[in-house]
C-alpha cells in the first residue's frame, strides 16, 4: 500500500462551524422562500421545522467537534444543504410529506450522531466482515420473503412489520460497502494475482474471480426476483469499482462491464418493464408516444426542467406537482423546474463536493480498509446521483433509486446519514491519536 | 490503489460533467421546443394563465367589458365579463377547454403582453418578478348605446349594430339570443364542459351572433342597393318606373307583388323616390331587371358583399360575415332571380353589421370606412401604445349621388314605411324591410336608418327575427325601426 500523499489538515472547527451555519441559514432560506412562493406568507411550521434543522444542525456539528475532531469540515455541512433544499422541495409539494421528512430528518440526524458516537474508529467495523456482510444480504433480501416482502410501484423492496415500513436495501447497501471494504481489504492480494489472460487481459485464477460472478449473480438476482434495476445497477457498479480500486487490476473493470452488457441484454429480453424503461429513455417526448402510460411521466419532467429554465420559476411558484413521483424518484425535475439550471448545477456540484472530499478523506486514510471504505461510500453516493438525476434527465434509462439526501424517504435519509457519519468518521482518522505517516 | 482512488475521482467528475451537459441542454437549449410540445398542455395553460390579460374596455375607457381577476387556484388569473352577456359578441370568451373567440383571439397578443410593442414593460416586469401583464384594449364600443341596444332589443331574436360613419366606429352590437361568457373561461373544467353542451345543443344557437355571423335575407332594406345601382347608372330620384299591380316574372307564371297585395299609389308610372318610400317590390323588381344581375352586383360588391359567403372580405376585428350577392353567372338561365334579389329575397344575404355598413356609407357621402371595434392599445402603465386611425374601405356611391339616396331615405321615415323612426328635431333617413324565408314561416323585421341625414353621427341597423312579437303581422316599420329609433335616440340625446 503506498502511503498517504494527501495530509489531514488541521482540525478546524471554526470553519466546520461557520459551514453548519450556512447549511442552516440555506435550508430554512429555502423552506421559507418555498413557503413565500407557494401562499405568499413564511410557513406557520417554521418554528417547528425551524427548531428540528436547527437543533439537529448543531447535534450534528457538537458531535463531530466531541468526536471526530480532525474530520473533513465540508462533509457534513453540505449533506445538510442538500438535506435542507430537498425538505423545501417536498414542503413545498406536500405539507404532510413534509411533516415525515422533518421526523426522518431529526431521526437520520440522531443516527448520524449515533453513528460517530458508536464507530470511534473506522477500524472498528473491519473485525465484523462477515456478520455485516450476512446482514447486508438479508437486509437486500428480506422483501422476497412473503408476510413481509410489499411491491410498490412495481418493485419488490418494501418491507411492512406491523405499521411500520421501510426499505432494508438502502440500509443493506451501507452494509455492503462496509462488507466489500473489508472482505476486499483482506483478499486483495489474493485477487491481484493475474495467472492467465486473454490478449492484454490479465485474469486473476477462477477461484479469485469467484466473488465477481457471485456479486454479478447476487446482483442479477435483486433485479430478477425484486425487479428492481436501480439497485442493481446500482451494487453491480460499487462491486466493481471497490473491487479494481482494492487490486488495483483494470481488468476488473472490464470483466465488470461484460458481465453488466450480458446482465443487462439478458434483462432487456426477459423483462418487458426493462424494454419500456429503455423505449421510454429513448421517446419520452415523442409525439406519437408522449401521451401513453410511462412516457408522460418522464415527459413531464423534462417539461419542468425545461420550465424552469436559466433560471428557474421560483421556490413555490412552479408547479412540480404535475411531474409523478416529484418528490421521491423526480425531486431533481421539482428543483430543475423551480430553481433553474442554476439550481440544479448548483445542487450536482454540491454532490461532487461531497464525493470529492469523501475520496479525498480516501486518499487520506491510512490504512487500507479506510481508503476502501470511503471509496465505496463515496462510490455508492456518486453512482447512486448519477442512476437517479441521469435517469431523471434521459441521460441514461430511468430507474428508481432515490436522490441521496434530498428524496422524500425515510429509510433512504437514515441510511445516508450513516454512510456520512462513516465518511466523517474516516475522514477524522483513526482515534484517539492520529498517526502522522510520511509521503 | 491511491492511483485508481485519483482515477475513479476523474471518472465520477466525468459523471457530473455529463449531467451538467445535459440539463444544460433540457433547460437552456431545448426549453422552448420543450415547451412547445403538444403533451405540455397543463404547463403551456398554467403559463399563460400566470399573464396579468389586459383590461378590454369601453370607448370612455373606464367600463370594463373584461378583465383578470387574481384567482387562488392553480391558474393564477381568471377572466371576468362584469356586464355578462351584454358583450359577449364583441369581447368572445376565454376558455381554456375550448380556446378564445372574438376580441380575446383577435387582440390576444395584445391582451397576453406578447406584442413586441410591449417587450420594454415586460422585460421590466420580468426583472422585477413581477407577473407579465397585458395591455388594454380600448374598443368603440358606447357602453350607453350597447345597454341601450340592448334595451331596445328587449328578449326578442335578432340583432343590433350602430356606428359611426365618419370612423366605422361599431358603438353597439348586440344580438339575442346571447350567452354569457364568464361560465365558459372560468376554473373549472366541469362548469366550462356543461354550459359549452348547453349552449351548443340550443337549436337557437347563443354562440352565434346575429349582428355579424350569421346571414338572413335582407328584403326591403337591399331596395337602397339597387338604388344606388340606378343612380350610378344614371336614373335619378325623379326617372319614372312602371307601376303596375303585379310583376310578370319572366320565363315563369310567377308574379310578384307588393307587400299586402296592393298598388302602389301615384299612377302606372311613379318616381324611384317615391318607389322607395312606399317600398314597392313590383317597381323595385322592374328596376332589377332592367338594371341586370352585373350592374346590381357590383353595386352589392362596392358595398361589401361577396358572391358567396366563404369570399370577400372586409377586414374587421373580431370574425364578421359580409353580406352575399351571387355572382352575375349565377342569374344568366334564372332571370326570376333578378327581380327577387332586387327586392333582397332569392340567394342575397345580409346581416344587421352589414347593413349598418351600406347605410353609414350612404350616409358619410358614399364613403365607406372600415368597420372596426378598437381603437387604441395602452400598456399596463396607461401609455398609449398603438392607435388605430379609421380608414377608407371603398367608395361604393358618388358624393353626389349619396346625397340623392339620404333624401329619398329621409322621405321613408317622414312619410313612408318608416315612421316609426321619427325622432322630433332631427332629420332620419331609412329604409324598412319585411324579409320571407320560407313558406309559413313569420317573416324577419329589418330597418336600416342614419341621423342626423344631412350630417350622420350614427347609422343602426336593426334585424328582428321570425315575427319578433308581431308573428305574421310582423314588418320593419312597426317592429324595427322602433328599436333603431331608441338606438339613435340615445346617441343623440347627449
Amino acid at each position: 500500500m503506498s502511503q498517504s500523499a494527501v495530509p489531514r489538515g488541521r482540525p478546524r472547527p471554526g470553519a466546520a462551524i461557520a459551514f453548519t451555519i450556512l447549511a442552516l441559514v440555506i435550508a430554512l432560506g429555502a423552506y421559507v422562500l418555498a413557503g413565500l412562493g407557494k401562499r405568499g406568507q413564511v410557513p406557520v411550521t417554521i418554528a417547528l421545522y425551524g427548531s428540528i434543522f436547527a437543533i439537529g444542525f448543531a447535534a450534528a456539528a457538537f458531535t463531530i467537534r466531541r468526536y471526530a475532531p480532525s474530520a473533513d469540515p465540508a462533509l457534513f455541512p453540505t449533506a445538510a444543504v442538500l438535506t435542507g433544499l430537498g425538505f423545501a422541495t417536498i414542503f413545498r409539494l406536500s405539507g404532510g410529506l413534509a411533516a415525515e421528512q422533518a421526523t426522518w430528518v431529526a431521526i437520520g440526524l440522531a443516527a448520524f450522531c449515533a453513528t460517530l458516537f458508536f464507530v470511534r474508529d473506522h477500524r472498528q467495523l473491519d473485525a465484523y466482515t462477515y456478520t455485516i456482510g450476512l446482514l447486508g444480504i438479508v437486509l437486500l433480501l428480506l422483501p422476497i420473503f412473503p408476510g413481509i416482502g410489499r411491491t410498490i410501484n412495481g418493485a419488490r423492496l418494501w418491507v411492512r412489520i406491523g405499521p411500520i415500513g421501510f426499505q432494508p436495501s438502502e440500509i443493506g447497501k451501507v452494509l455492503i460497502v462496509v462488507f466489500l471494504a473489508s472482505y476486499l481489504t483482506q483478499k486483495r492480494e489474493l485477487l491481484r494475482v493475474a495467472t492467465g489472460g486473454v490478449g492484454p487481459l490479465r485474469l486473476p485464477p477462477a477461484k479469485h474471480l469467484m466473488p465477481v460472478l457471485l456479486a454479478w449473480a447476487a446482483s442479477l438476482a435483486v433485479l430478477f426476483i425484486q425487479r428492481d434495476l436501480g439497485a442493481s445497477l446500482l451494487y453491480f457498479g460499487i462491486f466493481v469499482v471497490m473491487l479494481w480500486v482494492a487490486t488495483g487490476r483494470a481488468a476488473y473493470l472490464v470483466i465488470g462491464g461484460l458481465l453488466f452488457a450480458i446482465g443487462a441484454w439478458f434483462g432487456y429480453q426477459a423483462f418487458d418493464h426493462v424494454q419500456l424503461r429503455v423505449d421510454v429513455w429513448l421517446h419520452a417526448l415523442d409525439p406519437a408516444k408522449v401521451f401513453d402510460v410511462g412516457y408522460g411521466q418522464l415527459a413531464q419532467a423534462q417539461f419542468g426542467m425545461g420550465t424552469g429554465g436559466l433560471v428557474g420559476e421560483g421556490l413555490g411558484r412552479g408547479s412540480p406537482d404535475l411531474v409523478p413521483f416529484a418528490s421521491t424518484d423526480f425531486i431533481f425535475a421539482a428543483i430543475g423546474e423551480e430553481l433553474g439550471m442554476l439550481g440544479t448545477a448548483g445542487v450536482l456540484l454540491l454532490y461532487l463536493v461531497l464525493v470529492g472530499k469523501g475520496l479525498r478523506a480516501a486518499l487520506a486514510s491510512p490504512d487500507a480498509f479506510g481508503r476502501l471504505l470511503a471509496t465505496g461510500l463515496s462510490t455508492a453516493v456518486a453512482l447512486q446521483t448519477f442512476v437517479i438525476v441521469g435517469g431523471v434527465t434521459r441521460v441514461i434509462p430511468l430507474t428508481g433509486v432515490t436522490l441521496p439526501f434530498m428524496s422524500y424517504g425515510g429509510s433512504s435519509l437514515v441510511s445516508n446519514f450513516v454512510l456520512l457519519a462513516l465518511l466523517v468518521r474516516v475522514s477524522a482518522g483513526p482515534a484517539p491519536v492520529r498517526p502522522r505517516r510520511g509521503g | 490503489m491511491e492511483r485508481q482512488v485519483r482515477q475513479l475521482a476523474v471518472a465520477l467528475g466525468v459523471l457530473f460533467v455529463i449531467l451538467v451537459a445535459q440539463i444544460t441542454y433540457i433547460q437552456v437549449v431545448s426549453a422552448d421546443r420543450l415547451a412547445d410540445n403538444p403533451a405540455n398542455a397543463k404547463r403551456q395553460l398554467i403559463a399563460e394563465y400566470e399573464v396579468d390579460r389586459g383590461q378590454i374596455l369601453a370607448a370612455d375607457g373606464r367600463t370594463i367589458l373584461a378583465l383578470s381577476k387574481r384567482s387562488p387556484g392553480e391558474l393564477r388569473f381568471e377572466r371576468r365579463y362584469p356586464q355578462g352577456q351584454l358583450n359577449g359578441f364583441v369581447t368572445g370568451y376565454y376558455s381554456f377547454v375550448y380556446g378564445r373567440s372574438r376580441l380575446e383571439q383577435s387582440f390576444n397578443e395584445y391582451l397576453a403582453g406578447e406584442a413586441p410593442e410591449l417587450l420594454p414593460q415586460t422585460l421590466t416586469d420580468m426583472v422585477l418578478g413581477r407577473p407579465k401583464r397585458g395591455a388594454s384594449i380600448i374598443t368603440s364600443i358606447d357602453p350607453e348605446l350597447q345597454q341601450a341596444a340592448a334595451r331596445a332589443l328587449g328578449d326578442l331574436p335578432g340583432g343590433v349594430v350602430a356606428l359611426d360613419p365618419r370612423t366605422g366606429n361599431v358603438l353597439a352590437l348586440v344580438a339575442n339570443p346571447s350567452y354569457d361568457p364568464n361560465p365558459l373561461s372560468s376554473h373549472d373544467p366541469d362548469e366550462i364542459r356543461r354550459t359549452w353542451e348547453e349552449l351548443n345543443a340550443d337549436p337557437d344557437k347563443p354562440l352565434r351572433s346575429r349582428a355579424s355571423d350569421e346571414l338572413y335575407p335582407p328584403g326591403s332594406t337591399f331596395k337602397i342597393v339597387v338604388a344606388a345601382a340606378a343612380l350610378a347608372n344614371g336614373y335619378g330620384p325623379a326617372s319614372l318606373w312602371p307601376n303596375p299591380h303585379v310583376l310578370d316574372l319572366p320565363d315563369t307564371s310567377e308574379t310578384l307583388s307588393n307587400f299586402g297585395g296592393v298598388t302602389c299609389s301615384g299612377g302606372s308610372r311613379i318616381t324611384l323616390a317615391e318607389a322607395i318610400r312606399q317600398s314597392c317590390n313590383v317597381v323595385f323588381g322592374g328596376i332589377g331587371v332592367e338594371l341586370g344581375a352585373e350592374a346590381l352586383a357590383e353595386q352589392a360588391y362596392a358595398f361589401g358583399f361577396a358572391p358567396t359567403a366563404t369570399t370577400g372580405d372586409v377586414p374587421f376585428d373580431v370574425p364578421f360575415q359580409e353580406g352575399v350577392f351571387p355572382d352575375p353567372s349565377y342569374f344568366e338561365d334564372r332571370r326570376p332571380a333578378v327581380a327577387l334579389s332586387a327586392i333582397g329575397q332569392d340567394n342575397v344575404a345580409a346581416n344587421p353589421l352589414q347593413m349598418a355598413l351600406v347605410a353609414g356609407a350612404i350616409g358619410n357621402g358614399g364613403v365607406m370606412m372600415r368597420p372596426r371595434l378598437v381603437t387604441e392599445v395602452r400598456a399596463p402603465d396607461g401609455q398609449v401604445v398603438k392607435t388605430f386611425a379609421p380608414e377608407i374601405q371603398s367608395r361604393p356611391m358618388t358624393q353626389v349621388n349619396a346625397a340623392l339616396l339620404t333624401a329619398m331615405m329621409v322621405q321613408v321615415v317622414e312619410s313612408g314605411t318608416g315612421t316609426a323612426a321619427r325622432i322630433p328635431g332631427v332629420s332620419v333617413a331609412g329604409k324598412t324591410g319585411t324579409a320571407q324565408h320560407g313558406e309559413g314561416e313569420d317573416p324577419h323585421a329589418w330597418f336600416v336608418s342614419f341621423a342626423p341625414a344631412e350630417d350622420p353621427e350614427i347609422a343602426v341597423a336593426v334585424i328582428v327575427l321570425d315575427g319578433g312579437s308581431l308573428g305574421s303581422e310582423a314588418t320593419g316599420g312597426a317592429l324595427a325601426a322602433p328599436i333603431a329609433r331608441a338606438v339613435m335616440e340615445a346617441a343623440l340625446n347627449r
